[in-house]
């Protein structure tokens, strides 16, 4: 029952070294494409300025949720603690002079909660996990894990033409340039 | 003579041009020249091929020791703790000892995979996924010995601050709570950080399965990674930032292992060396560990091009320098006991080394920790793998004998000469550190089997021609010096020398 009708996602190039792809990619990017993306089986230095990504926003979330993983321990010790069953062991205090006592936990929930907050909005920002793609539709771009470098210039982007854009991605020195498409 | 004449020309230039300044190549993280696809072919064919024969022949008595634990669990629960050995005045016996030695093991892992990421230190790419492993696993050895210490195992839950109907909550003031905290936090981090690391590589292995269920639980994993640069910028910051709090969360860990003995009043417990000493110890065993496994791994699976015998050389030295901070902390230990004056503290210090009964664990520990690894300070010692193997069985062993004589001898000398008594450990507790070992090496052997076991995005990474400025042609200069080779270790992979070679460069 598919539907005989695709949707194209767009055009996918493929390079087969890292300075060919980081040069194309800069090409593309004076080229004023917006929609478009460099697959690579590693992160290479430098590739941020050449598609002129600003520094990822991650850090404040990870700040957030570390302030918050701190006011939990502190709040989850102070009031069991203090305010709600002020418990004197070891002839240690139960009010405000405890405090330092509390620092390990408080050290660890903020790790903790850090650690998760950087793992989960990392993944919302990836827009990760996803179970499929239109790119795994593309027999040549299995090798993006491996050794193959690719550029996708996706067909919702302004500047995006069906013949100009082909050629375009041919004239980058690209080893292949292929149509990706999905089905509806 | 080569080296003394361009030595001269650097002073007198020749008539033909200037003469420019050597330059000492790094040596390269990964030989041969190896290619982007030959790292994945290497390391994803360890988990596609089928295991060589020895793989059976280890899981399964591994699984059965393993096995074993579970029925001395059982036994344990069902009876009661006194079916171990410790009893009054040694209260802790093999279960903290086995406790802290496994925790310590897991710190070597986070240590290279983050204390090594932020101090760029690239060799550790080819070690940082196996470390990583092996602090899980260490983790989860080490965490079941305070689970079932308390005794009633049913009751661990109060130790996670719930409401209950009691309305009692716990005693936050106290480091055995601390612990529970900073062992949970670990391993919650340390499998986060493990996790994120090996999508790319997860990804890898789902595009070289062949559909099916193999490729759909690899694929599951890989979240459906496609190594955009989109992803990849937010990738690489999560994963500093995770380095970046797992370096300090480590260095806690064992510090506040440390204060569970360190803010007792129990002499011989009671110092403040302790967090720094237990935290040098931890990675001092945990090395030692890591290579205790990889030695065999990298020839067993032919990965002597990316874990190379730089990397053991640079492990090596760390743990020279460790083992030479633990034994700096044997004897400043020793010198405080005398210095600080404390009757109690001296005298808890004689028992242990001059006429206690465990002066002989004391021995043991000091040989293996401190004397052997002092065999590292040789390039020869360090080049012969079977004398790093030996060095590191010793650290092992000594790292284990380190808790067993910080909690048994001193509990069996305390205050009072009428409480003293001896521990012997039951034939439960020592089949649960068997035990342990089993179920380590049987999940390691595991995770050889489903995932990589070098970061293989990470490692093509560090290879030249991952740089997009890369310039072949600049290690052909005639001004470029190759770095020295190391010796040992013949059997290279496909046969090839073990000898860096650089075209052009041979001869300066």
């Amino acid at each position: 029952m598919s539907n005989p009708l695709k949707r194209v996602h767009g055009y996918l190039a493929e390079f087969s070294s890292v300075k060919e792809v980081f040069h194309a990619a800069e090409k593309v990017r004076h080229a004023g494409f917006s929609s478009w993306d460099v697959h690579t089986p590693f992160p290479i230095h430098g590739m941020d300025d050449a598609m002129g990504l600003p520094r990822s926003i991650l850090p404040r979330f990870v700040f957030v949720g570390g302030a918050l993983g701190l006011t939990t321990a502190f709040l989850l010790e102070f009031l069991t603690q203090v305010v709600i069953y002020p418990t004197v062991v070891q002839a240690k205090p139960a009010n405000i002079f405890t405090i330092p006592a509390f620092f390990p936990v408080m050290f660890e929930l903020t790790i903790l909660f850090s650690a998760f907050t950087a793992l989960f909005t990392c993944l919302v920002m990836m827009k990760l996990p996803r179970l499929h793609h239109p790119l795994f539709n593309s027999q040549r771009f299995g090798r993006f894990s491996d050794d193959k470098f690719f550029i996708c210039i996706e067909a919702r982007d302004p500047k995006f033409s069906t013949e100009k854009t082909k050629s375009f991605l041919s004239g980058l020195g690209a080893d292949s340039v292929e149509l990706v498409e999905d089905e509806l | 003579m080569a080296e003394a004449a361009n030595h001269d020309s650097h002073h007198a230039p020749h008539a033909d041009g200037p003469s420019r300044a050597k330059v000492l190549l790094r040596e390269p993280l990964v030989l041969n020249n190896r290619s982007f696809s030959w790292v994945t072919n290497r390391v994803a064919g360890i988990v596609e091929n089928p295991q060589p024969w020895g793989w059976w022949w280890i899981v399964v008595p591994c699984a059965l020791l393993a096995g074993f634990m579970a029925f001395c669990f059982t036994y344990l629960v069902s009876t009661g703790v006194g079916v171990w050995g410790p009893n009054h005045p040694v209260a802790w016996g093999w279960d903290i000892t086995n406790f802290v030695f496994w925790i310590g093991i897991g710190h070597a892992g986070t240590l290279i995979s983050a204390i090594l990421y932020l101090t760029r230190q690239k060799w550790r790419t080819a070690v940082n996924r196996a470390a990583e492993a092996m602090t899980i696993f260490a983790v989860m050895c080490a965490g079941l010995f305070p689970a079932l210490h308390v005794g009633r195992v049913w009751m661990a839950w109060f130790l996670a601050p719930v409401p209950n109907s009691n309305q009692i909550w716990q005693n936050f003031k106290s480091p055995l709570l601390w612990d529970v905290f900073a062992v949970s936090t670990y391993f919650s981090v340390s499998v986060v950080f493990w996790f994120l690391g090996l999508v790319p590589d997860l990804a890898t292995l789902r595009d070289r399965c062949k559909p099916g269920i193999r490729k759909m639980a690899y694929g599951l994993f890989a979240l459906g990674w496609r190594g955009g640069n989109r992803q990849w910028r937010h990738y690489e910051v999560a994963y500093m930032l995770l380095a970046g709090l797992s370096t300090p969360l480590v260095l806690s860990v064992h510090t506040v292992v440390s204060f569970d003995f360190a803010t007792s009043i129990v002499p011989g417990w009671h110092t403040t060396i302790f967090p720094p000493y237990f935290v040098a110890g931890a990675i001092f065993g945990g090395f030692a560990m890591v290579l205790t496994l990889m030695i065999p791994v990298r020839k067993i699976y032919g990965l002597q091009d990316l874990f190379t015998m730089k990397h053991i050389d640079n492990m090596a030295k760390i743990i020279l320098l460790t083992g030479t901070i633990v034994g700096y902390a044997y004897l400043m230990e020793l010198f405080i006991a005398w210095y600080s004056g404390s009757l109690f503290e001296f005298d808890a210090f004689k028992w242990r080394i001059l006429y206690g009964p465990y002066t002989w664990a004391y021995y043991c520990m000091f040989f293996c920790n401190v004397i052997a690894p002092q065999a590292f300070w040789w390039k020869k010692c360090r080049e012969n793998l079977f004398i790093v193997m030996v060095v590191c069985m010793f650290v092992n062993a000594g790292m284990w004998y380190e808790r067993f004589v910080i909690i048994v001898t001193t509990l069996a000398r305390d205050f009072l000469p009428g409480a003293w008594d001896m521990y012997h450990p039951s034939w439960v507790e020592i089949w649960t550190f068997i035990g342990t070992f089993g179920m380590f090496l049987m999940l390691f052997l595991i995770f050889l089997r489903f995932l990589p076991v070098i970061a293989i995005a990470e490692i093509k990474g560090v290879l030249p021609e991952a740089d997009p400025h890369y310039d072949p042609s600049m290690v052909k200069r005639d001004n470029v010096v190759a770095p020295p080779a190391y010796e040992g270790d013949p059997h290279e992979v496909s046969g090839q020398p073990a000898t860096v070679t650089i075209p052009g460069a041979a001869t300066v």
